[in-house]
């Protein structure tokens, strides 16, 4: 999909720029996501259609660019869609290297909530 | 005495297979040797030829095997008594490294001699592992820490040494050099302050001893303690010095096999030192490979390197300072080779994210040290930290790929 890794971390920035970024009176430890080096803020709510709408933000630009990434397929989705969806495509775009559970930009511990909030909506 | 001279470094490099490699796509640059260094084939070789030749359980064993292990074991002991200049082998404690240390003289010298009202010092500098053990045994003690703070370049501010120390002051723990900034602590001066109130010291040396020489009977201090694998040792190994009078009245800490001299269920006896303090089997291959990693420093002129040392550090303080909106903590005057920096408000992890995807190795984060950088009102830094074997060189391919990653990030 990209040349080389510049194109790709370039992409990466680009789509943070277009995260549906989270409410400030939203940005708080209960929303916080525990990364070891960068932070992640994640609130999702329910949309008349039953959907998920999450936002988020995060204080590194690369951390960013992978929350907007995940954000544009788990998003608006239906609850039970998000709990039991397949990230594949994580691992086909060459990124799956930050979702292994050891490395340090939390988003595997992002997709780990959105699941869990999905599962929970699911079961209202 | 002659500077380190590019063969004599590539011929230094040659013995560290590890750093010959390329990492996606280019050719390794290791700047994260204050978190742990690469090992030389004579530490790798050493584990190697313990399990090939005469892996068995040691000080207990009849036979033939069990004595050259035993022999091998012990010989470290004395090689570390005079790597640190001790008095005597049964004050080197074996340890599982530096956090290890800190917690045994927390949880017996602590326990035995803290009480109600007393006071601990440490510095804004302590790594995590230099204030959580106090923490944990000063609650239990009702005892409390004091901290000794900082001034703008990232030293003691000596000033304000003098009125924390009190006759509350019973245990003084510190750093001799800083992991997150590189500071040299002039800690000579702090031993002798801390004696001259009757109170005991804690000179925690992890950053230190692969850097320069030390000498814990002209420092005077009363423990010691260091980890094997930032010294080019193996992991899971560290050493513990303690004054011989100090460790012989300290109680035991961890119960088991080897600390003991006789078991009944009426009445246990302890062994003697350093025994007392090494309960269960130890890390036989790893204190063995340790002792490889001595006769690796050994082997090293000393002065050079530290000359080699401190012309990479001023070469890369020199480019790193050119590069605008980069702000560098801590510039003490005496330093080790480590930089911690900032640039603008990009966040270190993208920083060093971007770094290792051009084959360079740094350390981003709080660097286990948060009440420094809570100090500096930053939640961390990009930590670059040099070894004998980094190269001029190498400097040069960090500082291009820092330049790419801030063109990608700006």
């Amino acid at each position: 999909m990209f040349t080389d890794w510049m194109e790709k971390y370039e992409y990466i920035i680009e789509l943070g720029k277009d995260l549906p970024l989270i409410d400030e009176r939203y940005k708080v430890d209960e929303n916080l996501i525990r990364g070891c080096q960068s932070r992640v803020w994640l609130y999702a709510e329910r949309m008349e259609s039953g959907r998920i709408h999450f936002t988020a933000d995060s204080d590194a630009i690369i951390t960013k660019g992978l929350v907007a990434l995940v954000i544009r397929v788990l998003g608006d989705q239906k609850p039970g869609d998000i709990s039991e969806a397949d990230l594949h495509f994580v691992k086909d775009v060459g990124l799956h290297e930050h979702l292994s559970p050891t490395r340090s930009n939390g988003l595997a511990s992002m997709i780990k909530q959105m699941k869990m909030y999905g599962l929970a909506y699911a079961q209202k | 005495m002659e500077l380190a001279t590019f063969t004599d470094i590539q011929k230094l490099r040659k013995q560290f297979p590890i750093l010959h490699q390329q990492v996606n796509g280019y050719p390794l640059v290791y700047l994260d040797n204050a978190a742990t260094t690469q090992k030389p084939l004579s530490v790798i070789n050493a584990i190697d030829d313990y399990y090939k030749r005469y892996n068995a359980n040691i000080h207990r064993g009849a036979h033939h095997l069990a004595n050259i292990a035993t022999e091998a074991f012990e010989e470290v002991r004395s090689k570390t008594k005079s790597f640190l200049n001790a008095s005597e082998t049964s004050e080197i404690i074996f340890t599982s490294g530096t956090t290890d240390a800190i917690n045994l003289v927390a949880q017996t010298w602590g326990r035995k001699n803290l009480q109600p009202g007393d006071e601990i010092l440490v510095s804004m500098l302590e790594h995590h592992s230099n204030i959580v053990p106090w923490q944990l045994i000063a609650e239990e003690k009702g005892a409390s820490l004091k901290v000794i703070p900082l001034t703008g370049s990232g030293e003691w501010d000596l000033s304000a040494i003098d009125s924390l120390l009190s006759s509350k002051t019973k245990l003084v723990a510190v750093n001799h050099v800083s992991n997150a900034l590189g500071t040299i602590n002039p800690i000579k001066t702090l031993i002798d302050k801390a004696h001259a109130i009757g109170a005991m010291i804690l000179i925690d040396g992890a950053q230190a001893v692969a850097h320069f020489p030390v000498d814990v009977r002209a420092l005077d201090c009363d423990f010691y303690c260091y980890s094997a694998h930032k010294m080019f040792g193996p992991t899971g190994t560290g050493v513990l010095y303690g004054k011989k009078e100090l460790l012989e009245a300290m109680p035991p800490y961890r119960g088991g096999g080897e600390m003991i001299s006789s078991v009944s269920f009426e009445k246990t006896t302890y062994n003697e030192l350093p025994h007392k303090f090494e309960a269960g089997t130890p890390n036989i291959e790893g204190v063995i490979a340790m002792g490889a990693a001595l006769d690796f420093i050994h082997s090293l002129d000393w002065s050079a390197m530290e000359q080699h040392e401190q012309e990479l550090l001023s070469y890369a303080t020199d480019k790193l300072s050119a590069i605008s909106g980069l702000r560098i903590y801590g510039t003490a005057q005496h330093k080790v080779g480590v930089i911690s920096f900032l640039v603008g408000d990009l966040h270190p992890y993208d920083v060093g994210t971007l770094l290792d995807k051009q084959g360079v190795a740094v350390r981003t984060g709080h660097h286990c040290t948060e009440p420094l950088w809570n100090f500096c009102k930053v939640t961390g830094s990009v930590r670059i930290s040099f070894s004998v074997y980094n190269t001029i060189e190498e400097v040069d391919a960090f500082i291009a790929a820092l330049h790419k990653t801030l063109s990608i990030l700006k």
